[in-house]
């Protein structure tokens, strides 16, 4: 690797980009559009049903879970009933924070025994003020079955119809955020995933279809240094188009970001990772058209379902997993932590399963991108 | 002086197809080597394993002294190549090009100079998409050329050129000659080679064919001269009375071998003696183009002649 090489690559690269206004409407300009739009919509539609999450503490009694299943029933909530061992009722309300749940209910140890003994027992409702339409619907929810509940078990057995469940009403862990907030950085993932996947799939393929590698690799230039410029690039790129779309959503959306020295090593590693990734898939491919074809099949799930325009955790369970295995959700994931919940040490788990992820594909891509043929 | 390329039985398999069948040539340095064939002959093969671009199946090459796979980038950094068609980043000028190339190989030629041998300093700004055919090919020689190689490979440099371009490429060409660097041609055009070249190899179906200068090949190939008149048949069946030399008639048109061109007066004394009305005469020599065709046959895409392209 000789800097200078790199570096006069680097300006072919910066001076191709920059001549090209469709790769610099794609890169800058289009993610603006998406923050518009998507503020624009989402930021004024509340959503359906609200995802609530339960811990039962009372050993998934007949009672307790018939409980659940009158709540989920109301359609205004919709029940998801977490393992104690994914976390303790000490925590749940951090819990809650940490993962963006805006509803969370606990049932006591001793719900059903209570109960039928017609001794008073509450259970804990989480919700977050900030959040007024899913606070009142999940209050409401509560409030609704629990009467129902009531009624039942007081009035077969005396007269005075006396309440035996109640519930306290508790803040989630965490301020709320709106639309917006996660939008940025969903967006800043985005464009991390789309300008260097798009580009590098295109070019890697077409210049060797048009004999420029073959022409390269007739220069001193190796592979390695060929990639790098363009990893150095694609990061400058990040940079600029985080910044404008910070400002964008601030300025205009007011939302609430923090900007930490955090988010730098997402800038860095991210566009490291996609530049990788693009150049292995247009290897793979044999032709320009294939190529496009392997990027986008590589492209399109993750544009969507990493957290860029939706929230994974407003996702269903089993898509919630799928995300799970995309690196832009590690991507989006950390910069969301650190811009929005201040937590380094996922943050951190996000960073190093990218990079780890990156030094892979980087050699691999390196090793299997050919610029002669045998 | 060792020479600068030295080819022994090299062959070149592709699965089922041997591309290259045992060739052997050398080139000598600071000589103009021409390589012909028609389109699948197997030239273009030989010329990127000559590069390093591609790994010879048996065989040795060494190129000035180097296996050109195994020590390609010892070897790019003392060769110059042009491909056919060459193709580089759009938005980048000739200028930025040189520059460009000049930081790889970290050499510093004068950008604006090199644009000049290569007759291109007035697009020195241009990008290189709104660049002419003729002007992207001689880009591609200025930047073979930013390294000062040894070896120039040029992948038929003027294919597709108009005839003005086409012989600005062969100043080119000789100059590089002037300056004592090796060139290795292939063309399609067999009046280059002929002008150019100091030796010349023909391929046909992987093997070469013919082999030596152009002068060497036309003798040892090529029909003798003859002398043409436009007469009658009539005029033929005279001649072969009273005459040894082989006569033959075609198209209005009667030629006579000469077996050495001071026969010429004799054979005309017997052509005025016929009685036969007679107009028009020349005398015909084989070209490089003549004994192409005569060992090849046509080319199929017709670039044998002037104006085609590949």
């Amino acid at each position: 690797m000789r800097p200078a090489r790199i570096g006069a690559d680097f300006r072919v690269v910066v001076r191709s980009y920059v001549r090209n206004p469709v790769a610099l409407f794609f890169s800058l300009i289009f993610p603006i559009i998406l923050i518009g739009l998507f503020g624009l919509i989402f930021s004024s539609i509340g959503s359906g049903s609200t995802p609530l999450y339960v811990l039962n503490e009372d050993g998934n009694s007949p009672l307790s879970v018939q409980f659940l299943a009158e709540l989920n029933s109301t359609s205004v909530v919709s029940v998801n009933v977490v393992s104690s061992a994914t976390v303790s009722p000490g925590n749940f309300a951090a819990w809650l924070g940490q993962n963006d749940y805006v509803a969370g209910l606990i049932v006591p140890d001793g719900f059903a025994a209570n109960y039928t003994a017609h001794r008073p027992v509450n259970v804990t409702v989480y919700t977050n003020p900030e959040d007024s339409a899913s606070e009142g619907a999940v209050l409401g929810a509560v409030t609704g079955v629990e009467n129902a509940f009531n009624l039942r078990a007081a009035c077969s057995t005396n007269a005075t119809c006396a309440p035996v469940l109640g519930f306290t009403s508790l803040r989630v862990g965490s301020q709320v955020y709106s639309y917006i907030d996660y939008l940025i950085p969903g967006l800043i993932g985005f464009s991390i995933l789309t300008s260097p996947m798009f580009s590098l799939v295109d070019i890697t393929s077409s210049y060797r279809k048009e004999g420029i590698f073959r022409q390269l690799s007739l220069t001193p230039l190796t592979r390695g240094e060929w990639l790098t410029s363009r990893v150095l690039w694609y990061i400058a790129l990040t940079f600029v188009a985080a910044a404008i779309m910070i400002a964008t959503g601030v300025e205009v959306f007011g939302a609430h970001v923090t900007l930490t020295l955090g988010l730098v090593p997402f800038l860095i590693v991210g566009p490291f990772f996609f530049v990788s990734l693009g150049m292995l898939a247009g290897s793979v491919a044999r032709t320009p058209e294939s190529a496009a074809l392997i990027g986008n099949i590589i492209t399109f799930p993750m544009m969507f379902l990493s957290g860029t325009f939706f929230q994974v955790s407003q996702f269903p369970p089993y898509l919630q997993s799928f995300a799970h295995l995309l690196p832009l959700y590690y991507v989006i994931d950390g910069m969301n932590q650190v811009m929005l919940f201040a937590n380094y040490t996922r943050a951190l788990t996000d960073l190093v399963l990218v990079l780890a992820g990156s030094i892979v594909i980087f050699l691999l891509a390196i090793r299997l991108f050919k610029w002669r043929d045998e | 002086m060792a020479s600068a390329i030295e080819v022994r039985g090299l062959t070149k398999r592709y699965a089922a197809v041997t591309a290259v069948a045992g060739i052997d040539f050398s080139v000598a340095p600071g000589t103009v080597f021409a390589f012909l064939g028609p389109n699948g002959a197997g030239k273009t093969t030989t010329t990127e394993i000559l590069e390093g671009l591609r790994r010879a199946t048996s065989g040795e090459v060494r190129v000035l002294g180097l296996d050109p796979w195994a020590d390609g980038t010892a070897l790019h950094r003392r060769i110059g190549v042009i491909p056919q068609d060459f193709r580089f980043f759009e938005k980048i000028t000739p200028k930025e090009a040189v520059e460009y190339y000049a930081a790889l190989f970290g050499t510093h030629p004068d950008p604006p100079d090199l644009l000049r041998r290569v007759e291109l300093p007035d697009k020195a700004g241009a990008r290189f998409d709104t660049l002419s055919g003729g002007q992207k090919q001689k880009l591609g020689l200025a930047l073979s050329l930013v390294n000062d190689p040894e070896i120039c490979f040029l992948d038929e440099p003027t294919t597709g050129l108009d005839p003005h371009a086409r012989r600005a490429i062969w100043e080119v060409i000789r100059g590089l000659k002037r300056e004592g660097r090796t060139v290795f041609l292939t063309t399609h055009y067999l009046e280059e080679a002929e002008l150019l070249a100091d030796r010349v190899a023909i391929i046909h179906h992987g093997r070469i064919i013919a082999s030596g200068t152009p002068t060497e090949i036309i003798q040892a190939h090529g029909r003798p001269e003859r002398l043409r008149v436009r007469a009658a048949p009539a005029l033929a069946d005279y001649l072969r009375q009273h005459l040894r030399e082989p006569v033959t008639a075609t198209d209005g048109f009667v030629d006579v071998e000469l077996a050495d061109s001071h026969d010429a007066l004799r054979v005309l004394s017997a052509v005025q003696a016929s009685g036969i009305p007679w107009d028009d005469f020349s005398t015909l020599r084989d070209h490089l183009e003549d004994v192409f065709v005569r060992l090849v046959g046509p080319m199929d895409d017709g670039a044998l002649r002037e104006g085609g392209s590949a």
